[in-house]
């Protein structure tokens, strides 16, 4: 049952997987490396997405995702490895896979000054796909009232809307989305991941690449955090925080107390003041939110857990990285 | 609809909502026509002006007995003041002044015009030996009779309209595969088109029929202004081997636009190279000016360059009235060099930008 570079992601939300190589994951991928010069962009990548799941891959800007992404859509060569889609291969082209995934590319690849309805319509047709369906995923993604508007004239959200629309045109099983909400504002980011969600309750599998933490966290039923080409974890969202055992942050108004009279709190780990806020570090919050409440102490009082963030920090340190 | 056919509209529709575009390659070739058509077209037909000092009978039974043929050439006009009839030629509002001294016509003409002067002084020599002739009392034993080459009269018009077709349809061509090349694979929609699953020829298919309909179009416009009375072009008998002449002129200069459009990285640079090839090949290949009448290091240059073929035989069979066949050789360098340019842009080609 173990499969040699396999060693993680094979926690599946119905359980362990019962065998792998009959079992059609929708996604299976065994010790992919990909190599550029002496940079390592993929280094021995290996999981299994099944089918219906919500995949995301998440870390920072040239840990290597959009290139795994690549090799997995079959846009490039893999230097070693096996990726399966649907229990078939993605490179060379393969015409019996491409009708059944539907790939969104980080660029906005539009043909230029077609309206949106032209452009989606032009995209069915690639797939056979008749115009009023076409028309019939504009609705979907609340681009109707755009219909007749030149993608060029689009706001950032409908750009993404749209090729988003382009990508599920043809009803594909599997979707790929490269980071959908990369330069959105927050209302834009939202809205578009109430679409992610509808593709994915319709059930099929998606798998996303983002940078945002809060992204991964409120779409990804699993998450793989990637660092210079490598998976560094892969678990659901909440187990990933589970395992950092992060310390929880209680946050007050600046000056409510001295930052040494905080740190003397019952439960409490330790406590700054940057100004803006105090943040007080602890194990026991209930403790200290309560020694906070006996000392009138709750102005503006927020309390935070460990986020996908601290984990993700965690695993791929802190240096500032363009 | 199929892949082909909506990919096919949709580019159309890019090119037709592409104003730049439009105007660049369809009417801007079709200013320069209107305006070369209009100067040039009365050129063929400009007289020679001399001034008659005093009598001159040489001259007046020459204008009385030539009738129409001379007067279609030369015109004269009368005066008394010979410094002021000098001064006229030598400001060029006139070409030559003419006195009859005894037996002796005395021709004063200016060689700023060589062409003009080199007329004034033939046809007064003309007139000198007919009057000769006709002193002598004997019939001439000698006559000449002339023909032009083209049959009827080789026009301006006849010569711009499909040198300055050629370079419209080369513009449009290597502009439009470069940048829809680079624009393609720039913005990603080459990959985007590589995961769908149309056959990537029908994606250049597509694109090649769009510029061939577009080159049919500019044809046809070209064609048309040209033939309204004002303008007057004739076309001769074999003129619809135009058509395949256009077609395969297309193809190359689809060829070399893509050769540009997979080499260059950026849209600027392939604006560039563009207009670096496209701008040269009008000048040289014949497109401004009749390379016959250029020297000889341009008229060798010109070979090189694939517009020359285009322009040699759309003028051999639109203007000049040669037979269909005539534009074969023309028609398969054309086509050789749309081979040669498409392998070696497939050689370079490149799905995206990194």
């Amino acid at each position: 049952m173990e499969i040699p570079g396999s060693t993680r992601g094979r926690v599946f939300r119905g359980g362990p997987v019962p065998s792998v190589r009959i079992m059609a994951h929708t996604i299976s991928v065994h010790g992919l490396r990909k190599r550029y010069g002496r940079v390592r962009a993929v280094d021995d990548v290996a999981f299994e997405v099944g089918s219906g799941e919500f995949f995301g891959i998440l870390g920072p800007n040239g840990a290597g995702k959009t290139t795994l992404l690549e090799i997995i859509e079959g846009l490039r060569e893999a230097d070693e490895g096996e990726v399966s889609l649907l229990g078939l291969s993605p490179w060379p082209r393969n015409h019996a896979l491409l009708p059944r995934i539907g790939v969104q590319l980080q660029a906005s690849s539009f043909f230029e000054r077609l309206t949106a309805r032209e452009q989606l319509r032009t995209f069915g047709s690639l797939y056979g796909v008749p115009g009023q369906k076409a028309d019939a995923m504009l609705e979907e993604v609340g681009l109707t009232d755009k219909a007749d508007v030149r993608v060029e004239k689009l706001s950032g959200g409908q750009a993404q809307r749209l090729s988003i629309a382009c990508a599920l045109v043809h009803d594909p099983e599997l979707v790929f989305l490269d980071e959908p909400t990369a330069a959105l504002d927050p209302q834009a980011r939202r809205n578009l991941w109430d679409v992610l969600r509808r593709i994915n309750t319709e059930g099929r599998t998606v798998v996303l690449t983002t940078h945002y933490m809060d992204e991964a966290e409120a779409l990804c039923d699993r998450v793989a955090i990637m660092d210079a080409g490598r998976i560094l974890r892969l678990d659901p969202p909440a187990a990933l925080v589970r395992g950092l055992d992060a310390p929880t942050r209680i946050s007050v108004a600046a000056g409510t107390l001295a930052p040494a009279e905080a740190r003397a709190l019952p439960g409490a780990d330790d406590a700054a003041d940057d100004g803006v806020s105090l943040v007080i570090s602890t194990r026991d919050p209930s403790a200290v939110v309560a020694a906070l409440s006996a000392k009138d102490a709750l102005t503006g009082v927020r309390i935070q857990g460990a986020t996908l963030e601290d984990v993700f920090l965690d695993l791929t340190g802190r240096e500032y990285r363009a | 609809m199929s892949g082909f056919k909506s990919l096919s509209r949709a580019m159309f529709l890019g090119f037709l909502r592409d104003r730049g575009a439009l105007f660049f390659t369809v009417l801007f070739p079709l200013m320069f026509l209107v305006v070369f058509g209009g100067v040039f077209g009365g050129q063929t037909t400009s007289k020679v002006t001399v001034v008659q000092v005093g009598p001159a009978p040489v001259l007046e039974r020459a204008m009385a007995h030539g009738g129409g043929e001379l007067a279609k050439v030369l015109r004269v006009e009368r005066s008394d003041d010979l410094d002021g009839s000098v001064r006229k030629v030598k400001k060029g509002d006139a070409d030559a002044v003419v006195q009859q001294q005894g037996n002796t016509l005395a021709v004063r003409f200016s060689a700023a015009d060589q062409v003009k002067s080199g007329t004034v002084q033939g046809l007064m020599n003309s007139i000198v030996q007919a009057s000769n002739q006709a002193a002598s009392g004997k019939p001439p034993v000698y006559s000449l009779t002339s023909q032009r080459v083209e049959d009827e009269s080789m026009t301006a018009i006849q010569f711009f309209t499909p040198s300055l077709l050629g370079w419209a349809l080369a513009s449009a061509g290597v502009f439009g595969a470069s940048q829809t090349l680079v624009n393609w694979r720039t913005k990603g929609i080459l990959r985007r088109l590589r995961l769908s699953p149309v056959p990537i020829p029908t994606v250049f298919g597509a694109r090649v029929a769009v510029s061939l309909v577009v080159a049919m179009v500019q044809l046809a416009l070209f064609l048309g202004v040209a033939q309204l009375p004002f303008f007057g072009l004739q076309l001769r008998d074999a003129w619809w081997m135009a058509i395949p002449l256009v077609l395969s002129g297309v193809l190359a200069f689809l060829a070399i636009g893509m050769v540009i459009g997979a080499w260059a990285k950026t849209q600027e640079t392939a604006q560039t190279v563009t207009q670096a090839v496209v701008l040269p090949m009008a000048f040289l290949g014949g497109s401004f000016f009749p390379l016959d009448a250029s020297p000889t290091w341009m008229r060798t240059l010109s070979y090189i360059f694939p517009l020359r073929y285009l322009n040699e035989g759309m003028l051999n069979v639109m203007g000049r009235g040669l037979g269909p066949a005539s534009a074969l050789p023309q028609i398969a360098i054309l086509l050789g060099v749309a081979v040669v340019g498409a392998l070696v842009a497939a050689r370079l080609f490149r799905w995206d930008s990194a």
